[in-house]
Protein backbone atom coordinates (compact mmCIF):
# COMPACT_ATOMS: atom_id res chain seq x y z
CA UNK A 1 0.00 0.00 0.00
CA UNK A 2 1.46 3.44 -1.30
CA UNK A 3 1.21 6.23 1.47
CA UNK A 4 2.30 9.63 1.75
CA UNK A 5 3.58 11.44 4.55
CA UNK A 6 1.35 14.17 5.13
CA UNK A 7 2.74 15.14 8.86
CA UNK A 8 5.13 14.49 11.77
CA UNK A 9 2.87 14.74 14.52
CA UNK A 10 4.98 13.67 17.03
CA UNK A 11 8.94 13.98 16.97
CA UNK A 12 11.57 11.66 18.88
CA UNK A 13 11.80 13.73 21.76
CA UNK A 14 8.14 14.46 22.28
CA UNK A 15 7.72 10.63 21.81
CA UNK A 16 9.84 9.86 25.06
CA UNK A 17 7.69 13.26 26.83
CA UNK A 18 4.71 11.38 26.09
CA UNK A 19 5.77 7.95 27.25
CA UNK A 20 7.47 9.47 30.48
CA UNK A 21 4.25 11.12 31.24
CA UNK A 22 1.58 8.22 30.37
CA UNK A 23 4.12 5.99 32.79
CA UNK A 24 3.84 8.23 36.12
CA UNK A 25 -0.13 8.39 35.28
CA UNK A 26 -0.43 4.92 35.07
CA UNK A 27 1.35 4.52 38.64
CA UNK A 28 -0.76 7.47 40.29
CA UNK A 29 -3.86 5.95 39.19
CA UNK A 30 -2.92 2.76 40.56
CA UNK A 31 -1.29 4.08 43.82
CA UNK A 32 2.27 3.06 42.78
CA UNK A 33 3.52 -0.56 41.46
CA UNK A 34 1.14 -2.82 44.06
CA UNK A 35 -0.28 -6.03 41.84
CA UNK A 36 0.47 -3.42 38.44
CA UNK A 37 1.34 -5.66 35.15
CA UNK A 38 2.00 -4.07 31.49
CA UNK A 39 0.83 -6.55 28.78
CA UNK A 40 2.21 -5.16 25.27
CA UNK A 41 0.04 -6.13 21.87
CA UNK A 42 1.91 -7.05 19.42
CA UNK A 43 3.58 -5.59 17.36
CA UNK A 44 4.67 -2.26 18.88
CA UNK A 45 2.57 -1.95 21.95
CA UNK A 46 5.17 -4.53 23.27
CA UNK A 47 7.99 -2.44 22.57
CA UNK A 48 5.55 0.46 23.92
CA UNK A 49 4.98 -1.79 27.41
CA UNK A 50 8.85 -2.62 27.59
CA UNK A 51 9.50 1.34 27.73
CA UNK A 52 6.54 1.91 30.33
CA UNK A 53 8.02 -0.74 32.11
CA UNK A 54 11.65 0.80 32.71
CA UNK A 55 10.10 4.19 33.16
CA UNK A 56 8.25 2.79 35.95
CA UNK A 57 11.49 1.38 37.24
CA UNK A 58 13.11 4.26 36.97
CA UNK A 59 10.53 6.50 38.74
CA UNK A 60 9.31 4.45 41.61
CA UNK A 61 13.33 1.62 41.74
CA UNK A 62 10.86 -1.54 41.10
CA UNK A 63 10.42 -3.68 38.14
CA UNK A 64 6.31 -4.66 37.22
CA UNK A 65 5.67 -7.70 35.36
CA UNK A 66 5.86 -7.36 31.87
CA UNK A 67 3.42 -9.66 29.51
CA UNK A 68 3.38 -10.02 25.68
CA UNK A 69 -0.30 -10.65 23.79
CA UNK A 70 -1.09 -11.42 20.23
CA UNK A 71 -5.37 -11.21 19.90
CA UNK A 72 -4.95 -11.91 16.08
CA UNK A 73 -6.95 -15.54 17.10
CA UNK A 74 -9.49 -13.50 18.53
CA UNK A 75 -10.12 -11.33 15.84
CA UNK A 76 -14.08 -10.84 14.69
CA UNK A 77 -12.99 -10.55 11.47
CA UNK A 78 -10.18 -13.40 10.19
CA UNK A 79 -13.20 -15.05 7.97
CA UNK A 80 -13.81 -12.24 6.22
CA UNK A 81 -10.27 -10.28 5.79
CA UNK A 82 -8.86 -11.13 2.37
CA UNK A 83 -5.28 -11.98 3.92
CA UNK A 84 -4.81 -14.09 6.98
CA UNK A 85 -2.90 -12.18 9.32
CA UNK A 86 -0.04 -13.90 11.10
CA UNK A 87 -0.34 -15.36 14.67
CA UNK A 88 2.88 -14.05 16.28
CA UNK A 89 3.51 -15.12 20.07
CA UNK A 90 1.32 -14.36 23.30
CA UNK A 91 3.86 -14.63 26.75
CA UNK A 92 2.52 -13.65 29.68
CA UNK A 93 4.89 -15.22 32.35
CA UNK A 94 2.69 -14.04 35.43
CA UNK A 95 -0.50 -15.14 36.53
CA UNK A 96 -3.00 -12.26 36.12
CA UNK A 97 -5.32 -13.13 38.69
CA UNK A 98 -6.01 -10.08 41.03
CA UNK A 99 -3.93 -7.85 38.89
CA UNK A 100 -4.04 -4.72 37.97
CA UNK A 101 -3.03 -4.59 34.06
CA UNK A 102 -2.53 -1.68 31.73
CA UNK A 103 -3.06 -2.63 28.22
CA UNK A 104 -0.78 -1.36 25.75
CA UNK A 105 -1.27 -0.61 22.50
CA UNK A 106 -0.17 1.97 19.91
CA UNK A 107 -2.86 3.35 18.15
CA UNK A 108 -6.43 2.97 19.60
CA UNK A 109 -8.90 3.48 16.05
CA UNK A 110 -12.02 1.45 15.80
CA UNK A 111 -11.56 -0.36 19.35
CA UNK A 112 -11.69 -4.27 17.37
CA UNK A 113 -8.36 -5.04 18.43
CA UNK A 114 -8.89 -4.13 22.02
CA UNK A 115 -11.98 -5.83 22.29
CA UNK A 116 -10.08 -9.23 20.96
CA UNK A 117 -7.66 -8.88 23.16
CA UNK A 118 -9.52 -8.42 26.54
CA UNK A 119 -11.30 -11.88 25.08
CA UNK A 120 -7.19 -13.50 24.92
CA UNK A 121 -7.00 -11.72 28.42
CA UNK A 122 -10.24 -13.40 29.80
CA UNK A 123 -8.20 -16.93 29.05
CA UNK A 124 -5.54 -16.34 31.38
CA UNK A 125 -7.50 -15.76 34.34
CA UNK A 126 -9.84 -12.91 35.90
CA UNK A 127 -8.07 -9.84 36.69
CA UNK A 128 -8.57 -7.39 38.69
CA UNK A 129 -9.04 -4.58 36.60
CA UNK A 130 -7.99 -4.15 32.84
CA UNK A 131 -6.86 -0.25 31.66
CA UNK A 132 -6.06 0.45 28.40
CA UNK A 133 -3.06 2.64 27.78
CA UNK A 134 -2.43 3.83 24.13
CA UNK A 135 -0.12 6.29 22.50
CA UNK A 136 -2.55 7.63 19.94
CA UNK A 137 -6.17 8.13 19.98
CA UNK A 138 -7.28 8.76 16.55
CA UNK A 139 -11.24 8.30 16.96
CA UNK A 140 -13.65 6.46 14.48
CA UNK A 141 -14.43 4.27 17.28
CA UNK A 142 -16.85 1.04 16.12
CA UNK A 143 -17.03 -0.64 19.60
CA UNK A 144 -17.84 0.63 23.16
CA UNK A 145 -14.14 1.21 24.22
CA UNK A 146 -12.63 3.92 25.96
CA UNK A 147 -8.65 4.65 26.98
CA UNK A 148 -7.80 4.91 30.34
CA UNK A 149 -4.40 6.88 29.17
CA UNK A 150 -4.13 8.69 26.23
CA UNK A 151 -0.21 9.61 24.96
CA UNK A 152 -1.84 11.95 21.97
CA UNK A 153 -5.50 12.66 20.48
CA UNK A 154 -4.96 12.39 16.98
CA UNK A 155 -9.04 13.53 14.98
CA UNK A 156 -8.04 11.86 11.34
CA UNK A 157 -10.20 10.96 8.33
CA UNK A 158 -11.01 7.61 7.62
CA UNK A 159 -8.04 8.00 4.23
CA UNK A 160 -5.71 9.44 6.97
CA UNK A 161 -3.77 7.21 8.98
CA UNK A 162 -1.75 6.89 11.92
CA UNK A 163 1.77 5.13 11.21
CA UNK A 164 3.64 4.87 15.18
CA UNK A 165 7.17 4.19 14.06
CA UNK A 166 9.88 2.83 16.81
CA UNK A 167 13.36 2.39 17.32
CA UNK A 168 13.33 -1.00 17.77
CA UNK A 169 12.27 -2.36 14.26
CA UNK A 170 11.68 1.28 12.35
CA UNK A 171 15.13 2.81 13.18
CA UNK A 172 13.57 6.00 14.58
CA UNK A 173 11.04 6.79 17.11
CA UNK A 174 7.88 9.18 15.62
CA UNK A 175 4.45 9.39 15.07
CA UNK A 176 3.49 10.48 11.59
CA UNK A 177 -0.23 11.58 9.74
CA UNK A 178 0.31 10.04 6.50
CA UNK A 179 -2.48 9.82 3.40
CA UNK A 180 -3.26 6.47 2.16
CA UNK A 181 -3.97 5.84 -1.73
CA UNK A 182 -5.63 2.68 -2.30
CA UNK B 1 0.71 -9.70 7.37
CA UNK B 2 0.68 -11.66 4.08
CA UNK B 3 -2.28 -13.83 2.30
CA UNK B 4 -1.69 -18.09 2.36
CA UNK B 5 -1.52 -18.84 -1.19
CA UNK B 6 -3.04 -22.15 -1.13
CA UNK B 7 -6.67 -23.29 -1.04
CA UNK B 8 -6.10 -26.83 0.10
CA UNK B 9 -3.61 -29.04 1.72
CA UNK B 10 -3.44 -32.22 -0.85
CA UNK B 11 0.09 -32.55 -0.44
CA UNK B 12 3.90 -30.71 0.59
CA UNK B 13 4.87 -31.69 -3.40
CA UNK B 14 3.35 -28.58 -4.39
CA UNK B 15 4.10 -26.39 -1.10
CA UNK B 16 6.80 -23.68 -1.35
CA UNK B 17 9.86 -23.50 1.59
CA UNK B 18 8.05 -20.11 2.02
CA UNK B 19 4.61 -22.37 2.61
CA UNK B 20 6.25 -24.39 5.04
CA UNK B 21 8.07 -22.58 6.89
CA UNK B 22 4.75 -20.11 7.38
CA UNK B 23 3.16 -23.20 8.65
CA UNK B 24 5.73 -23.93 11.01
CA UNK B 25 6.02 -20.03 12.23
CA UNK B 26 2.30 -20.37 12.49
CA UNK B 27 2.31 -24.01 14.73
CA UNK B 28 5.21 -22.06 17.10
CA UNK B 29 2.18 -19.47 18.40
CA UNK B 30 -0.30 -22.57 18.50
CA UNK B 31 1.93 -24.34 20.97
CA UNK B 32 1.77 -21.90 22.99
CA UNK B 33 -2.05 -21.87 23.26
CA UNK B 34 -1.46 -25.18 23.95
CA UNK B 35 0.39 -24.76 27.36
CA UNK B 36 -2.35 -22.26 28.54
CA UNK B 37 -4.83 -22.73 31.47
CA UNK B 38 -7.63 -22.43 28.59
CA UNK B 39 -6.24 -24.12 25.36
CA UNK B 40 -8.91 -22.90 23.27
CA UNK B 41 -9.04 -19.73 20.98
CA UNK B 42 -12.47 -18.65 19.47
CA UNK B 43 -10.87 -18.56 15.81
CA UNK B 44 -12.92 -20.94 13.67
CA UNK B 45 -16.15 -20.66 15.37
CA UNK B 46 -18.56 -21.17 13.24
CA UNK B 47 -16.57 -23.26 10.92
CA UNK B 48 -17.49 -27.03 10.14
CA UNK B 49 -15.02 -29.52 10.34
CA UNK B 50 -15.84 -33.09 8.69
CA UNK B 51 -13.61 -35.65 9.44
CA UNK B 52 -13.45 -38.45 6.77
CA UNK B 53 -11.90 -41.51 7.75
CA UNK B 54 -11.69 -44.17 5.55
CA UNK B 55 -8.74 -45.98 6.77
CA UNK B 56 -8.29 -46.55 10.62
CA UNK B 57 -6.21 -44.19 12.34
CA UNK B 58 -6.00 -43.94 15.78
CA UNK B 59 -3.49 -40.55 16.30
CA UNK B 60 -3.84 -38.93 13.47
CA UNK B 61 -7.78 -38.54 13.74
CA UNK B 62 -7.38 -37.36 17.36
CA UNK B 63 -4.82 -35.15 16.49
CA UNK B 64 -6.67 -33.02 14.02
CA UNK B 65 -10.10 -33.51 15.79
CA UNK B 66 -8.11 -32.09 19.22
CA UNK B 67 -6.71 -29.00 16.86
CA UNK B 68 -9.73 -28.44 15.54
CA UNK B 69 -11.55 -27.64 18.68
CA UNK B 70 -8.89 -26.42 20.06
CA UNK B 71 -9.67 -23.54 17.42
CA UNK B 72 -13.37 -23.33 18.41
CA UNK B 73 -14.42 -25.33 15.07
CA UNK B 74 -17.42 -27.73 15.06
CA UNK B 75 -16.85 -31.14 13.91
CA UNK B 76 -18.01 -34.07 12.70
CA UNK B 77 -16.59 -37.07 12.45
CA UNK B 78 -16.68 -40.27 9.68
CA UNK B 79 -15.31 -43.34 9.82
CA UNK B 80 -16.07 -45.77 7.03
CA UNK B 81 -17.22 -48.36 9.25
CA UNK B 82 -20.56 -48.46 9.92
CA UNK B 83 -21.25 -45.87 7.25
CA UNK B 84 -23.43 -45.97 4.01
CA UNK B 85 -19.95 -46.95 2.39
CA UNK B 86 -20.79 -50.52 3.30
CA UNK B 87 -23.72 -50.65 1.27
CA UNK B 88 -22.42 -49.62 -2.01
CA UNK B 89 -22.22 -45.52 -2.22
CA UNK B 90 -19.48 -43.79 -4.04
CA UNK B 91 -16.58 -41.42 -2.73
CA UNK B 92 -18.40 -38.80 -4.98
CA UNK B 93 -21.85 -39.52 -3.63
CA UNK B 94 -20.48 -39.81 -0.08
CA UNK B 95 -18.88 -36.26 -0.31
CA UNK B 96 -21.59 -34.63 -2.05
CA UNK B 97 -24.10 -36.13 0.35
CA UNK B 98 -21.27 -34.71 3.15
CA UNK B 99 -21.29 -30.77 1.40
CA UNK B 100 -24.87 -30.41 0.87
CA UNK B 101 -24.73 -30.30 4.59
CA UNK B 102 -22.66 -27.23 4.43
CA UNK B 103 -19.55 -28.12 5.88
CA UNK B 104 -16.23 -25.70 5.32
CA UNK B 105 -13.48 -28.34 5.62
CA UNK B 106 -12.83 -32.22 4.81
CA UNK B 107 -9.93 -33.96 5.95
CA UNK B 108 -9.89 -36.98 4.74
CA UNK B 109 -7.86 -40.47 4.62
CA UNK B 110 -8.34 -42.88 1.96
CA UNK B 111 -6.49 -45.97 0.80
CA UNK B 112 -6.51 -44.85 -2.57
CA UNK B 113 -3.98 -42.54 -3.94
CA UNK B 114 -5.21 -39.08 -4.93
CA UNK B 115 -8.98 -39.67 -2.92
CA UNK B 116 -8.30 -35.82 -1.84
CA UNK B 117 -7.03 -34.29 -5.21
CA UNK B 118 -10.50 -35.91 -6.39
CA UNK B 119 -12.66 -34.18 -3.64
CA UNK B 120 -10.89 -30.63 -4.31
CA UNK B 121 -11.67 -31.35 -7.94
CA UNK B 122 -15.51 -31.94 -7.40
CA UNK B 123 -16.21 -30.00 -3.68
CA UNK B 124 -16.21 -26.53 -2.72
CA UNK B 125 -15.21 -27.08 0.58
CA UNK B 126 -11.39 -26.57 1.66
CA UNK B 127 -9.58 -30.22 1.38
CA UNK B 128 -7.00 -31.96 4.16
CA UNK B 129 -5.16 -34.45 2.89
CA UNK B 130 -4.36 -37.05 5.72
CA UNK B 131 -3.13 -39.81 4.25
CA UNK B 132 -3.98 -40.77 1.03
CA UNK B 133 -2.52 -44.91 -0.21
CA UNK B 134 0.65 -44.34 -0.69
CA UNK B 135 1.42 -40.82 -1.62
CA UNK B 136 1.42 -38.54 0.98
CA UNK B 137 0.37 -37.71 5.00
CA UNK B 138 1.51 -33.96 4.95
CA UNK B 139 0.52 -33.25 7.80
CA UNK B 140 3.34 -35.71 9.24
CA UNK B 141 6.07 -34.35 7.22
CA UNK B 142 5.29 -31.05 8.69
CA UNK B 143 5.24 -32.07 12.52
CA UNK B 144 8.67 -34.05 11.99
CA UNK B 145 10.27 -30.98 10.40
CA UNK B 146 9.00 -28.84 13.21
CA UNK B 147 10.09 -31.53 15.69
CA UNK B 148 13.36 -31.63 14.14
CA UNK B 149 13.74 -27.44 13.76
CA UNK B 150 12.83 -27.05 17.62
CA UNK B 151 15.72 -29.88 18.31
CA UNK B 152 18.20 -28.39 15.74
CA UNK B 153 17.45 -24.61 14.96
CA UNK B 154 17.03 -25.55 11.58
CA UNK B 155 16.55 -28.00 9.09
CA UNK B 156 19.07 -27.10 6.86
CA UNK B 157 22.04 -29.04 6.52
CA UNK B 158 20.79 -31.80 8.54
CA UNK B 159 21.17 -35.30 7.33
CA UNK B 160 18.03 -37.71 7.32
CA UNK B 161 17.82 -40.98 6.55
CA UNK B 162 13.93 -42.35 6.37
CA UNK B 163 14.67 -46.11 7.18
CA UNK B 164 11.93 -49.23 6.37
CA UNK B 165 9.31 -49.34 4.16
CA UNK B 166 9.80 -46.48 1.66
CA UNK B 167 7.88 -47.93 -1.49
CA UNK B 168 4.93 -47.83 0.69
CA UNK B 169 5.09 -45.09 2.86
CA UNK B 170 2.72 -41.68 2.25
CA UNK B 171 5.11 -40.51 5.44
CA UNK B 172 8.27 -40.95 3.64
CA UNK B 173 7.16 -39.28 0.20
CA UNK B 174 5.91 -36.19 1.77
CA UNK B 175 9.28 -36.20 4.24
CA UNK B 176 11.67 -36.34 1.38
CA UNK B 177 9.42 -33.46 -0.01
CA UNK B 178 9.08 -31.34 2.99
CA UNK B 179 13.10 -32.19 3.98
CA UNK B 180 14.45 -31.50 0.27
CA UNK B 181 12.96 -28.13 -0.16
CA UNK B 182 13.88 -26.47 3.93
CA UNK B 183 17.62 -27.97 2.88
CA UNK B 184 18.08 -31.05 4.59
CA UNK B 185 20.29 -33.83 2.92
CA UNK B 186 18.00 -37.08 2.82
CA UNK B 187 18.62 -40.64 2.36
CA UNK B 188 16.62 -43.62 2.73
CA UNK B 189 17.14 -46.97 3.77
CA UNK B 190 15.42 -50.23 3.40
CA UNK B 191 15.44 -53.70 1.71
CA UNK B 192 15.78 -53.60 -2.02
CA UNK B 193 12.31 -54.80 -2.42
CA UNK B 194 10.95 -51.70 -0.34
CA UNK B 195 12.57 -49.31 -1.75
CA UNK B 196 10.79 -47.48 -5.13
CA UNK B 197 11.93 -48.48 -8.76
CA UNK B 198 11.66 -45.25 -9.63
CA UNK B 199 13.86 -43.12 -6.79
CA UNK B 200 16.12 -41.28 -8.98
CA UNK B 201 13.54 -38.93 -9.69
CA UNK B 202 13.01 -38.27 -6.14
CA UNK B 203 17.29 -36.37 -5.58
CA UNK B 204 17.55 -38.93 -2.42
CA UNK B 205 20.57 -40.95 -1.47
CA UNK B 206 19.65 -44.56 -1.26
CA UNK B 207 21.25 -47.03 1.09
CA UNK B 208 21.04 -51.02 1.71
CA UNK B 209 22.46 -51.34 5.11
CA UNK B 210 21.43 -49.56 8.45
CA UNK B 211 25.15 -49.32 9.53
CA UNK B 212 25.89 -47.16 6.16
CA UNK B 213 22.65 -44.87 7.23
CA UNK B 214 23.74 -44.62 10.85
CA UNK B 215 27.08 -43.83 9.98
CA UNK B 216 25.91 -40.88 7.68
CA UNK B 217 22.83 -39.50 9.76
CA UNK B 218 22.20 -36.59 12.32
CA UNK B 219 18.73 -37.96 12.24
CA UNK B 220 16.82 -41.70 11.52
CA UNK B 221 13.40 -41.61 11.05
CA UNK B 222 12.10 -44.68 11.59
CA UNK B 223 9.37 -45.94 9.64
CA UNK B 224 6.38 -48.78 10.99
CA UNK B 225 6.55 -52.06 9.41
CA UNK B 226 3.60 -52.51 7.92
CA UNK B 227 2.72 -56.00 9.03
CA UNK B 228 0.52 -56.53 5.91
CA UNK B 229 3.74 -56.52 3.58
CA UNK B 230 5.01 -59.13 4.96
CA UNK B 231 1.83 -61.49 3.73
CA UNK B 232 3.15 -60.03 0.43
CA UNK B 233 6.32 -61.57 0.51
CA UNK B 234 8.15 -58.61 -0.14
CA UNK B 235 10.48 -59.50 2.96
CA UNK B 236 11.11 -62.97 4.38
CA UNK B 237 9.95 -63.00 7.47
CA UNK B 238 9.85 -59.81 10.58
CA UNK B 239 12.60 -61.51 12.39
CA UNK B 240 14.72 -61.43 9.21
CA UNK B 241 13.59 -57.44 9.48
CA UNK B 242 14.56 -56.87 12.72
CA UNK B 243 17.72 -58.65 12.21
CA UNK B 244 19.26 -56.50 9.09
CA UNK B 245 17.31 -53.15 9.48
CA UNK B 246 15.90 -52.86 13.48
CA UNK B 247 17.06 -49.68 14.85
CA UNK B 248 18.92 -51.36 17.89
CA UNK B 249 20.94 -49.51 20.87
CA UNK B 250 24.01 -51.71 19.31
CA UNK B 251 23.95 -50.09 16.51
CA UNK B 252 23.31 -46.96 17.34
CA UNK B 253 26.31 -46.81 19.77
CA UNK B 254 28.81 -47.38 16.93
CA UNK B 255 28.00 -43.73 16.03
CA UNK B 256 30.50 -41.02 16.36
CA UNK B 257 28.09 -38.79 18.49
CA UNK B 258 24.11 -39.61 19.30
CA UNK B 259 21.31 -39.95 16.60
CA UNK B 260 18.00 -38.80 16.95
CA UNK B 261 15.19 -40.46 16.36
CA UNK B 262 11.87 -39.57 14.72
CA UNK B 263 9.04 -42.63 14.58
CA UNK B 264 5.97 -41.30 13.16
CA UNK B 265 3.87 -44.29 14.86
CA UNK B 266 2.76 -46.63 16.23
CA UNK B 267 5.63 -48.75 17.19
CA UNK B 268 6.29 -52.03 16.54
CA UNK B 269 8.30 -52.46 19.51
CA UNK B 270 11.27 -55.12 18.79
CA UNK B 271 10.64 -54.99 15.02
CA UNK B 272 11.99 -51.39 13.20
CA UNK B 273 12.64 -50.41 16.43
CA UNK B 274 13.80 -51.83 19.91
CA UNK B 275 12.67 -50.20 23.19
CA UNK B 276 15.43 -48.82 24.59
CA UNK B 277 15.97 -46.62 21.25
CA UNK B 278 12.22 -45.59 21.32
CA UNK B 279 12.01 -44.59 24.72
CA UNK B 280 15.77 -43.27 24.98
CA UNK B 281 16.93 -39.72 25.36
CA UNK B 282 17.19 -39.14 21.98
CA UNK B 283 13.72 -40.28 20.87
CA UNK B 284 11.48 -37.15 19.76
CA UNK B 285 8.42 -39.46 19.42
CA UNK B 286 6.09 -37.98 21.85
CA UNK B 287 7.40 -34.42 21.18
CA UNK B 288 6.34 -34.88 17.34
CA UNK B 289 2.89 -36.15 18.54
CA UNK B 290 2.72 -32.57 20.26
CA UNK B 291 3.65 -30.92 17.64
CA UNK B 292 1.08 -32.54 15.59
CA UNK B 293 -1.43 -30.85 17.29
CA UNK B 294 -0.14 -27.49 16.71
CA UNK B 295 0.67 -28.04 12.94
CA UNK B 296 -2.90 -29.60 12.43
CA UNK B 297 -4.04 -26.09 13.90
CA UNK B 298 -1.41 -24.24 11.73
CA UNK B 299 -2.87 -25.69 8.96
CA UNK B 300 -6.46 -25.41 9.38
CA UNK B 301 -5.70 -21.82 10.27
CA UNK B 302 -3.89 -20.72 7.40
CA UNK B 303 -6.38 -22.67 5.05
CA UNK B 304 -9.24 -21.06 6.35
CA UNK B 305 -8.12 -17.31 6.82
CA UNK B 306 -7.33 -17.25 2.62
CA UNK B 307 -10.35 -16.05 1.11
CA UNK B 308 -10.34 -15.76 -2.55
Amino acid sequence: MEYRIKTVLVDAQGFDRTLTRLAHEIVERNRGTANLAIVGMQTRGVFLAKRLAEKIQTAEGIGVPLGTLDATLYRDDFRTRLKSPKAQITDIPFDIYDMNLVLVDDVLYTGRTVRAALDALMDFGRPRRIQLAVLVDRGHREMPIRPDFIGKNIPTSMNEEVRVRMNEIDGEDAVLLVEVSP
Amino acid sequence: MSSFPHKHLLGLEDYSADDILKILDTAESMKEILARPIRKVPTLRGVTVVNLFFESSTRTRISFELAEKRLSADTVNFSSSGSSLSKGETLLDTARNIEAMKIDIVVIRHRAAGAPHFLAHHLEAVIVNAGDGCHEHPTQALLDVLTLRQKFGSVKGLRVTVVGDIAHSRVALSNIHALKKLGATVAICGPATLIPRDVAGLGVGVVYSIDDAIAQSDVLNVLRIQLERQEAGLFPTLREYQKYFGVTRTRLEKAQRPLTILHPGPINRGIEITSDVADSEHSLILDQVTNGVAVRMAVLYLLSGAKQ
